[in-house]
């Protein structure tokens, strides 16, 4: 018996009559040539986030990404006029790695006036403008003007920086569509108390995703995190969701979330109790405010959260108690990713409040290395093609949508290439 | 660095190993711990949660004297192990396995 309406058409899955109802081909998660195919037509050419504004408070402020999946890394700004840029964080001399620390490989974040080479001292800009060459007249007529650094689109929407390693790529407003227009004016700039998680998980970076879209799995793999009762109650009730959405390639779904508070406080742990916060995030609002439209969008009473996926990998979700979680999946090969998870809060005004997100933030690290662990088991097991394709509930609609977008980007890719 | 606690929270000096400032070593301090060694410094420290909460709102926040930093931070390790005590009954989340995340921005304070 369903607890919440379906679209007319009896299912989720049925209201997207492309997505089909046929079991789905898993091989796109273990075929190292497929990857290699989605690294060129999925992320050399999507717009892909990589921090948001708060990063970079002042002119000269920068940070680097390690951006495996693209074979290159990258240079975040703020330049004098107040500008962010994107640059490839290569010289022009002779290729070195123009930013980096002890370990070449690790991203770093600071403040500069300029840039200088480690290895012949050549300086650029903020803007990306050569503006030094050690020794210049030993060299033959080097135009400075033509050296600058290689500059990567880089857009802004609400705060969150987004580049694209594709010049003909269409804006990035555009690329995101309805779902971010109905996000427009959250006050993503008031969550400035943030912290990060990062994790190396054995798995193609689809199945974490697909962990996170649909929330099926929550009542049986989270079992052990619940106290009993409430454990076995979730699992008698299961999952649905309040609903679900698609636009071109993202996607969103729109769930309950009665834990925040609980209605039932004895169904909940003593330390949620007395710090009133848990899974859901703190109890209490820090701050009202009008919840733009396309959040909660059926103004659901029982709504807990919403979570969007801006194709292919950044996730974002919005908690009724006023707070944001990110996620994003970097790939680093066929069967491993990057996983990295950030939480978003408004800085606390209290102990009780700061102790209430420290427990938030643990809550979800613990969760989320449940789903991290049984996805490298999950992993293992496609990749013995043992069995290759899998049914999916009307709940993992999400799912369907994702493999196949991805498969979209790479159809089109091989017939253009050729 | 002095991990001592404000006088009014003696009974909790002999925790003070568990004034840790990062949550990984919150963490790596909570995988290297017995239950009973978590049992007992939740036991002495979770009745006595509401009173630290009273001593920390007396101070701003974000300027806390150095032993109520501690004792905040004595709380963050407090957070970390009700997991184990209150529900799992062991130091790892349960079917989490070789699974490891690291923190790489901390809250603050
Ligand atoms: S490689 Fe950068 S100055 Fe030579
Ligand atoms: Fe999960």
């Amino acid at each position: 018996m369903p607890h919440f309406a379906k679209p007319a058409e009896g299912s989720w899955t049925a209201h997207y009559p492309e997505l089909g109802t046929s079991p789905v081909d898993y091989r796109d998660s273990v075929d190292p040539a497929y990857y290699e195919a989605e690294r060129e037509a999925v992320f050399k050419r999507t717009w892909l986030n990589v921090g948001r504004v708060e990063r970079l408070p002042r002119t000269g402020s920068y940070f680097t990404r390690e951006l495996a999946v693209a074979d290159t890394s990258l240079i975040l700004v703020r330049g004098k006029d107040g500008q962010i840029r994107a640059f490839h964080n290569i010289c022009r001399h002779r290729g070195n790695k123009l930013v980096w620390n002890d370990f070449p490989a690790a991203e770093t974040a600071g403040t500069c006036r300029q840039f200088t080479c480690k290895y012949h001292a050549w300086r650029y800009g903020l803007d990306g403008e050569l503006t030094f060459i050690q020794q210049e007249d030993e060299f033959f007529g080097v135009d400075k003007s033509q050296y600058g650094l290689k500059a990567v689109r880089c857009e802004i929407w609400e705060g969150f920086i987004f580049v694209n390693l594709d010049p003909d790529a269409q804006p990035l407003h555009d690329y995101l569509g309805r779902f971010a227009k109905g996000i427009e004016g959250y006050p993503f700039d008031q969550m400035t108390q943030v912290t990060k998680y990062r994790a190396n998980v054995g798995s193609n970076w689809k199945l974490f995703i697909d962990a996170f879209a649909e929330f099926y799995h929550a009542p049986v793999l989270h079992a052990k995190q619940a106290v009993q009762d409430e454990s076995r109650k979730l699992m008698d009730v299961g999952y649905e969701s309040l609903h679900y959405d698609i636009d071109g390639p993202h996607s969103m779904q729109s769930s309950w979330g009665g834990m925040a508070p609980p209605k039932d406080e004895s169904m909940v742990k003593p330390i949620e109790r007395k710090l009133r916060s848990g899974l859901f995030g703190p109890w209490d609002r820090p701050i009202e405010f009008e919840l733009p439209s396309g959040v909660n969008p059926v103004r659901h009473k029982a709504w807990g959260i919403d979570s969007f996926l801006f194709f292919p990998n950044f996730m974002l979700l919005l908690w009724a108690p006023n707070w944001v979680l990110t996620y994003h999946y970097w790939p680093t090969s066929y069967n491993t990713h990057i996983f990295e998870g950030a939480l978003y809060f408004v800085p606390p005004k209290n102990a009780r409040e700061r102790l209430g997100q420290e427990l938030a933030a643990v809550t979800f690290k613990e969760y989320a290395l449940q789903d991290g662990n049984t996805l490298e088991a999950t992993q293992t097991m496609l990749e013995s093609q043992a069995v290759r394709e899998f049914p999916l509930n009307d709940q993992e609609v999400l799912l369907r949508h994702l493999h196949q977008t991805a498969h979209g980007f790479v159809d089109d890719y091989l017939r253009q290439k050729g | 660095m002095s991990t001592t606690l404000p006088p009014e929270f003696k009974d909790l000096e002999q925790f003070s190993d568990w004034v840790l400032f990062s949550e990984g070593e919150r963490y790596a301090k909570r995988l290297a711990s017995s239950m009973d060694d978590m049992q007992e410094f939740y036991d002495a420290a979770f009745p006595r949660l509401d009173d630290a909460l009273s001593y920390l709102d007396q101070h701003e926040l974000n300027s806390l004297p150095a032993e109520a930093n501690n004792l905040l931070y004595l709380y963050c390790s407090l957070v970390n192990v009700s997991f184990p005590v209150e529900v799992w009954r062991q130091a790892r989340v349960p079917d989490s396995g070789a699974a490891s995340m690291d923190c790489i921005l901390e809250l603050k304070p």
